[in-house]
């Protein structure tokens, strides 16, 4: 009926106009949200929202105990979770050719890597939180460490995969010991990769609400002190978004935004950083 | 630019030598003595056992669980393959370049500190010294003096191969071991290459690995020929491509087979 090239042809252009239909459609609920985002949060995103703490029913105030408390959480969380991950997965793409232990760790932390939340909030609930007999700051900042952990030694084993086996070989060469290919060689070779993915694993706690709900709980007020019950966007977003009072959703739909934004813009960075690694080499 | 020295030194003595992938025997049985400050050439077709050959003389192959060799490696009478013989100390005595430029993602400088940091401890100006010495001996200086600080991995490809040259040499190796280093390389940069391994033989004990028939006849003055794993035939380079007493070698060199 038609000839080959014609056939070709047709069948680029259906696959084609497949792709492009599915991608429209991601994009189309994306671009929903952040437009949803945008039109409930942007008129309340005032000045206040950074300058006051969260207020009762009925009266205005702002969310910065929430922003502080999120900061301080997700900052110790990454710092406590960070350096685990990158000497995890140093050891499972350096040391890991050989042995069972790299293989049931690899495996381990994929089931960590796809756990719910929840049960992770549960689990430092149950071992931390019960133990010291109150909601902390320290057990946000525990749970949201545990979620870092594995997906840092997800792309710091990835990224170090990626460096190619003749810069070991070169750096073995010169007599240099182990030790030393892996920090003066390897490690640097994949820290663009590496940078990365620390900023992904932040932007993927910077929004969990579960762990946070079990553990720091929530504080209607101004704390800096990680032993007491810490504020936090995602459980004062889910907590307000819930109430029936008009002015606290309207600091729900603010802090909504914030979160979406920062995350928005993580990821972005993420992806110049890896880019710039990229097309060094 | 041929042998001409009847007795040259022997500088690595290969006796025995038998080399396995798992349970496949890459080199059969491979007996040969590598002269002192000459260029040795290895050639042969894909496969036939020459880079893994090479890769024996600084136990390369360890980094590899599967990998294993029997038989000696002497270098001036000490077998390199005793498990005893300190690995780092051996690579620091031998150095190497691979096919591929391998730049360290740090800046010209520091590529050619690293390997001297690790077994010697200078002053900032001695170092400079060695950095200046080094590259000057690599044919390198006058194109990166002013960039010191510079990315390794900025330079040109045939700049990035000449600056993992003086990397090896910073170190004072006694053998030099240059896998394939020109096959990703262009014709300019290959002679520059071939320039330097004429000069660096008056201080090095040279070991190439070549698919080029033509370079090796060029640059080297004793020349091994390899097939399957075995060790052909082994001679100074003019005998080996003028004279050849093996079929073998001469079917390969005349293009007949390979």
């Amino acid at each position: 009926m038609f000839d080959l090239y014609t056939r070709r042809r047709i069948t680029n252009l259906v696959s084609l106009g497949i792709s492009v239909l599915t991608m429209a459609f991601g994009l189309f609920w994306l671009g929903w949200i952040l437009w949803t985002l945008l039109a409930y949060g942007l008129p309340h995103l005032s000045l206040s929202v950074f300058t006051q703490t969260t207020p009762p029913p009925g009266s205005t105030g702002g969310l910065v105990n929430a922003i502080f408390g999120s900061l301080m959480m997700t900052g110790l969380g990454v710092l406590i979770g960070t350096p685990i991950g990158i000497l995890a997965g140093t050891y499972l793409a350096e040391f890991g050719q050989r042995g069972w232990l790299a293989p049931l760790t690899r495996f381990i932390n994929d089931v960590l890597l796809s756990a719910p939340s929840i049960v992770i909030g549960m689990f430092v609930y149950e071992v931390y939180v019960v133990k010291v007999g109150h909601f902390a700051g320290w057990g946000g900042a525990f749970a949201l460490a545990i979620i870092v952990i594995p997906v840092v030694i997800r792309t710091t084993e990835n990224m170090l995969r990626l460096v190619p086996n003749s810069l070991r070989e070169a750096a073995a060469a010169l007599g240099a010991p182990q030790w030393k290919i892996i920090n003066f060689v390897t490690l640097r070779a994949a820290r663009a990769g590496i940078l990365t993915g620390i900023l992904l694993a932040v932007a993927r706690v910077s929004g969990e609400t579960a762990p946070l709900l079990f553990t720091a709980l929530n504080n209607q007020f101004w704390s800096s002190n990680m032993n007491q019950p810490m504020a936090n966007l995602p459980v004062v977003i889910f907590q307000f978004a819930m109430s029936p009072y008009d002015d606290w959703q309207s600091l729900a739909w603010a802090g909504a935004l914030l979160i979406t934004v920062s995350v928005l813009t993580l990821n972005i960075l993420a992806r110049v950083l890896f880019r710039q690694q990229s097309t060094h080499h | 630019m041929h042998a001409e020295t009847a007795t040259p030194n022997p500088k690595l003595i290969v006796k025995d030598l038998n080399f396995f992938y798992g349970k496949e025997r890459a080199l059969k049985d491979i007996n040969l003595t590598i002269p002192e400050k000459m260029v040795t050439a290895f050639i042969g077709p894909s496969g036939c056992g020459k880079s893994t050959l090479l890769r024996t003389f600084n136990r390369m192959y360890q980094l590899y669980p599967k990998q294993s060799a029997t038989g000696e490696v002497l270098l001036d009478g000490q077998n390199l393959l005793d498990k005893k013989q300190d690995l780092n100390m051996l690579r620091a005595k031998i150095g190497m370049v691979f096919q591929k430029p391998t730049p360290f993602p740090m800046s010209i400088y520091d590529n050619i500190a690293f390997g001297v940091k690790l077994y010697e401890k200078l002053s900032r100006n001695e170092m400079d010294e060695r950095v200046e010495w080094t590259l000057k001996k690599a044919a390198l200086w006058n194109e990166v003096k002013d960039k010191l600080k510079q990315s390794g991995t900025g330079l040109s490809g045939g700049q990035q191969q000449r600056l993992c040259i003086a990397r090896a040499i910073a170190v004072k190796p006694q053998v030099l071991l240059l896998d394939e280093p020109t096959s990703a390389l262009d014709p300019i940069s290959t002679a520059n290459i071939e320039k330097l391994v004429d000069e660096l033989k008056q201080d090095f004990t040279i070991v190439i690995v070549t698919h080029n028939m033509q370079q090796a006849a060029r640059i080297s003055d004793f020349t091994a020929y390899m097939y399957l794993g075995e060790l052909i035939e082994f001679g100074d380079t003019s005998t080996v491509f003028t004279n050849p007493k093996r079929k073998e070698t001469e079917d390969y060199i005349t293009g007949r087979f390979g």
